[in-house]
């Protein structure tokens, strides 16, 4: 039997736009840039077949305005960038989420700060999980490490989108955007409840008129209150939603962490390191905002330490710090730049390090 | 580190199809059942010089697509012999375009496999599908990938261009099975 | 033209200053919609600038935006609901500065959305300084000793700039300093969006208006100020119409 022949076989960036098509989205705005210009590509031409629009836009910032206008309506949204055109983002996001829109933005990210490079990185991740434009807000951000759950995970940002009001982001880099791999493409089923959405804007026939803003300015406490709301809604986010795969972590003494690509990776290397013999487990967030704290508190009761692996100098290690409530050295593993780990130098990494856990 | 993985890597100059190929070789082993991946270099670094592609086959999951110490390469030109020699994996296999490649293999843990992939497709009518040719190769000296799964998945590949391409394409790749097998 | 208060509008004050041209502006553009019997199909988008708070005075759907990206948003609005309405608001800073490639783009794309375009020469919520299309020796408060074409360039003309896109079906620019120019302000918005409802794709009215706070001029020499020198500067007329 051709098994493999029900599978899809594309990058990882169009396993993306299709996922998003599926999940019923039906506005995409974009801006080429490598690495992730097959995402445009496609949606240029399914966009329309699936009765969506597609607009190329003249920058980043018009884009997410577009989205902006768009998720107004009630549309399931998406824009997606690399990372010097997720910083030409920001402004737009943070009024999306000031204005509680939908909407799902993907960064394939590349190598920084500036222009950088184009090759996979993951320094993004503070501008991700840590705000990225100004105020008090939060993106929920998923990572996935295979194409396969690319392809998931797009279909769930908007339902969470949905589900919170709330703008998601797909963190991927550039190698998951330009990878291919088979991908079972698993009809769209809803994750979640999805509310009705009765605060769009479509003209107030029938109905009072409504406003969608992020402007607060009068009374004087409107916007913190308006800030108060945000934030018990972004509490029932950090209960709902908090996802991370754990592997051999029950006896671990060596627990490594890593998200996305780097995940996929060190779980090589994990799986090497068992082979061995060697109590090494992997704990390899799906959500990196909302940051899933507890399985990192529960294996710092047996495991003597952490390592962190990412294509960064160091970023998710200051969550992972902060999630085992430094109760156990956290190591780090990972360099910036466009630099990518192999399997083998995260297992020599993990044989140096599990030789101080004995 | 997984013992059922192997790391390809196709290379050559740009217009040698090495994406094509790394795509229907992918596509072979998909159908064959296989976890693949496959990664193509991008970007600013495809422009001129050579290109290339890598192909992971396993029957775990794959931990990386990326390729540094390939077991075996499909080098279609010089320059991508020089680069890819020297850090082929202990005991590799070298897929040689011969028509186009001047110098042996030095190295003597690897297996090389020699064939005239470029006169071969000229004789079919066509150098383009010297790819082709080399990737028949490939099938018949490393059993990797099955023969029918990759005609198949020849076919898959040019069906839309036009039906003459799908024929010249998989006369190429039988030509190279039978260079090396025959 | 009707002396009752339009139904597009709420019966609420406003929070303009006296003499400011936006309140005219506001009527005009609800009584357009108005006789247009359009009201309940609007999407409107709101500026940053005196303007921010339109919503508290329109009564329909409305956006509030980032500075300058209301062509960007409204693009987003209008292709998803190509039947409803959509209507920009905005001022010289928001459409002309910040938002120049937002303008100039979903004009080129011949968005069917209609633009009004307030001109005042100035930036009035932040306080008086210079606006893109602040002419040359206007003294604001960042041009003390006035505009000088060689440090600050001379005013952008929008009209004349944007007549050159394909993507324009119409633009015409009015004034709100006398009665007549109010007259014709009022029919060039109602032909702005009537050419919106025919689908005929962008459409612009560059409103000159007063701005006699930051002008410090009293409301009937900022009426002059309009009339006297902006007019020169910024000339009265069609600049485009595909008709």
């Amino acid at each position: 039997m051709k098994t493999g022949t029900e599978k899809l076989f594309m990058k990882g960036n169009e396993v993306m736009s299709e996922a998003a098509i599926r999940a019923g989205c039906r506005f995409f705005a974009g801006y080429p840039i490598t690495p992730q210009n097959e995402v445009p590509e496609y949606m240029s031409h399914r966009m329309p077949e699936a009765g969506g629009i597609f607009v190329q836009a003249e920058s980043e910032l018009a884009a997410i305005n577009m989205l902006f206008g768009a998720s107004a309506t009630g549309a399931r949204c998406m824009t997606s960038s690399s990372s010097p055109g997720i910083s030409l983002k920001q402004e737009g996001i943070s009024y999306i989420a000031g204005a509680e829109l939908p909407c799902v933005i993907a960064n394939m990210q590349r190598g920084g700060p500036g222009l950088g490079n184009i090759r996979a990185s993951q320094g993004d991740y503070f501008q991700a999980t840590k705000g990225g434009g100004h105020g008090d807000y939060h993106l929920i951000v998923l990572a996935p490490s295979t194409c396969q759950e690319l392809w998931t995970l797009t279909m769930n940002a908007f339902d969470y989108a949905d589900r919170f009001r709330n703008p998601v982001m797909i963190l991927g880099d550039g190698i998951l955007g330009q990878m291919a791999e088979p991908v079972e493409p698993t009809p769209y089923e809803p994750v979640c409840e999805l509310p009705d959405k009765d605060w769009i804007l479509d003209g107030c026939k029938g109905r009072e008129p409504r406003v969608i803003r992020s402007l607060y300015l009068r009374p004087a406490e409107a916007l913190a209150e308006h800030n108060r709301h945000l934030h018990a809604k972004y509490d029932r986010i950090r209960h709902a939603l908090p996802r991370a795969e754990e592997i051999a972590v029950d006896d671990a003494r060596l627990v490594v962490s890593a998200y996305g690509m780097t995940a996929r990776i060190a779980g090589g290397a994990v799986h090497e390191a068992r082979r061995r013999g060697m109590k090494v487990g992997l704990i390899r967030p799906i959500t990196v905002w909302p940051f899933p704290e507890e399985p990192f508190l529960r294996a710092a009761e047996h495991a003597r330490q952490f390592l962190v692996c990412e294509m960064s100098e160091g970023q998710m290690i200051e969550d992972v710090r902060l999630a085992c409530q430094y109760r156990r050295p956290v190591a780090f593993y990972g360099q910036g730049g466009g630099w990518y780990p192999t399997p083998e130098k995260i297992f020599e990494r993990i044989a140096v390090l599990y030789e101080e856990c004995r | 580190m997984n013992d059922s993985e192997t790391r390809i890597v196709i290379a050559g100059f740009g217009g040698q199809g090495v994406v094509l190929t790394g795509n229907v070789i992918a596509r072979a082993a998909m159908i064959d059942g296989r976890n693949v991946t496959l990664m193509v270099s991008y970007g600013a670094e495809m422009r001129g010089g050579t290109a290339n592609a890598t192909v992971v086959l396993s029957d775990g999951p794959i931990a990386s697509p990326y390729v540094e110490t390939p077991d075996v390469a499909i080098v279609l030109n010089r320059p991508s012999l020089d680069r890819f020699e020297p850090v082929m994996a202990p005991n590799g296999h070298v897929i040689v375009n011969r028509s186009l490649i001047d110098r042996d293999v030095e190295r003597e843990d690897l297996t090389v496999t020699s064939v005239e992939a470029t006169s071969i497709a000229h004789e079919l009518g066509n150098v383009r599908a010297t790819n082709m040719v080399a990737m028949g190769a490939f099938a018949g000296a490393t059993k990797l990938v099955g023969a029918e799964a990759l005609a198949e998945a020849v076919r898959l590949a040019f069906q839309e261009k036009s039906a003459k391409l799908v024929e010249l394409n998989t006369r190429a790749l039988h030509a190279g099975l039978d260079a090396v097998t025959s | 033209m009707r002396f009752a208060r339009p139904e597009t509008l709420y019966d609420v004050p406003t929070h303009y200053c006296s003499g400011c041209g936006h309140g005219i502006t506001h009527r005009l553009v609800a009584q357009a919609i108005d006789d247009l019997g359009v009201r309940e199909r609007v999407i409107a988008t709101a500026p940053v600038g005196c303007a921010v708070l339109m919503y508290d005075y329109f009564n329909c759907d409305v956006i509030e935006c980032a500075h300058g990206r209301s062509p960007a948003a409204a693009t987003g609005l209008k292709r998803c609901l190509p039947d409803r309405i959509v209507f920009t608001y905005q001022g010289d800073g928001d459409l002309a500065a910040i938002g120049t490639a937002e303008t100039i783009h979903a004009a080129n794309r011949g968005e069917n959305i209609t633009v009004v375009f307030i001109n005042n020469a100035i930036y009035g919520m932040t306080g008086g300084q210079m606006a893109p299309t602040t002419m040359i020796d206007q003294v604001t408060t960042t041009t003390p000793h006035g505009r000088d074409a060689r440090l600050q360039g001379p005013p952008i003309r929008v009209c004349e700039l944007l007549s050159s896109l394909d993507g324009v079906a119409y633009l015409e620019r009015v004034a709100v300093s006398t009665p007549r120019d109010v007259i014709q302000a009022g029919r060039a918005i109602k032909k702005a969006f009537q050419y919106q409802l025919d689908g005929k794709g962008f459409s612009l009215v560059e409103v000159l208006s007063m701005c006699p706070t930051d002008w410090k001029l009293p409301p009937v020499k900022a009426a002059e100020f309009v009339n006297e020198k902006m007019k020169r500067v910024f000339p009265l007329g069609v600049y485009k119409d595909k008709g």
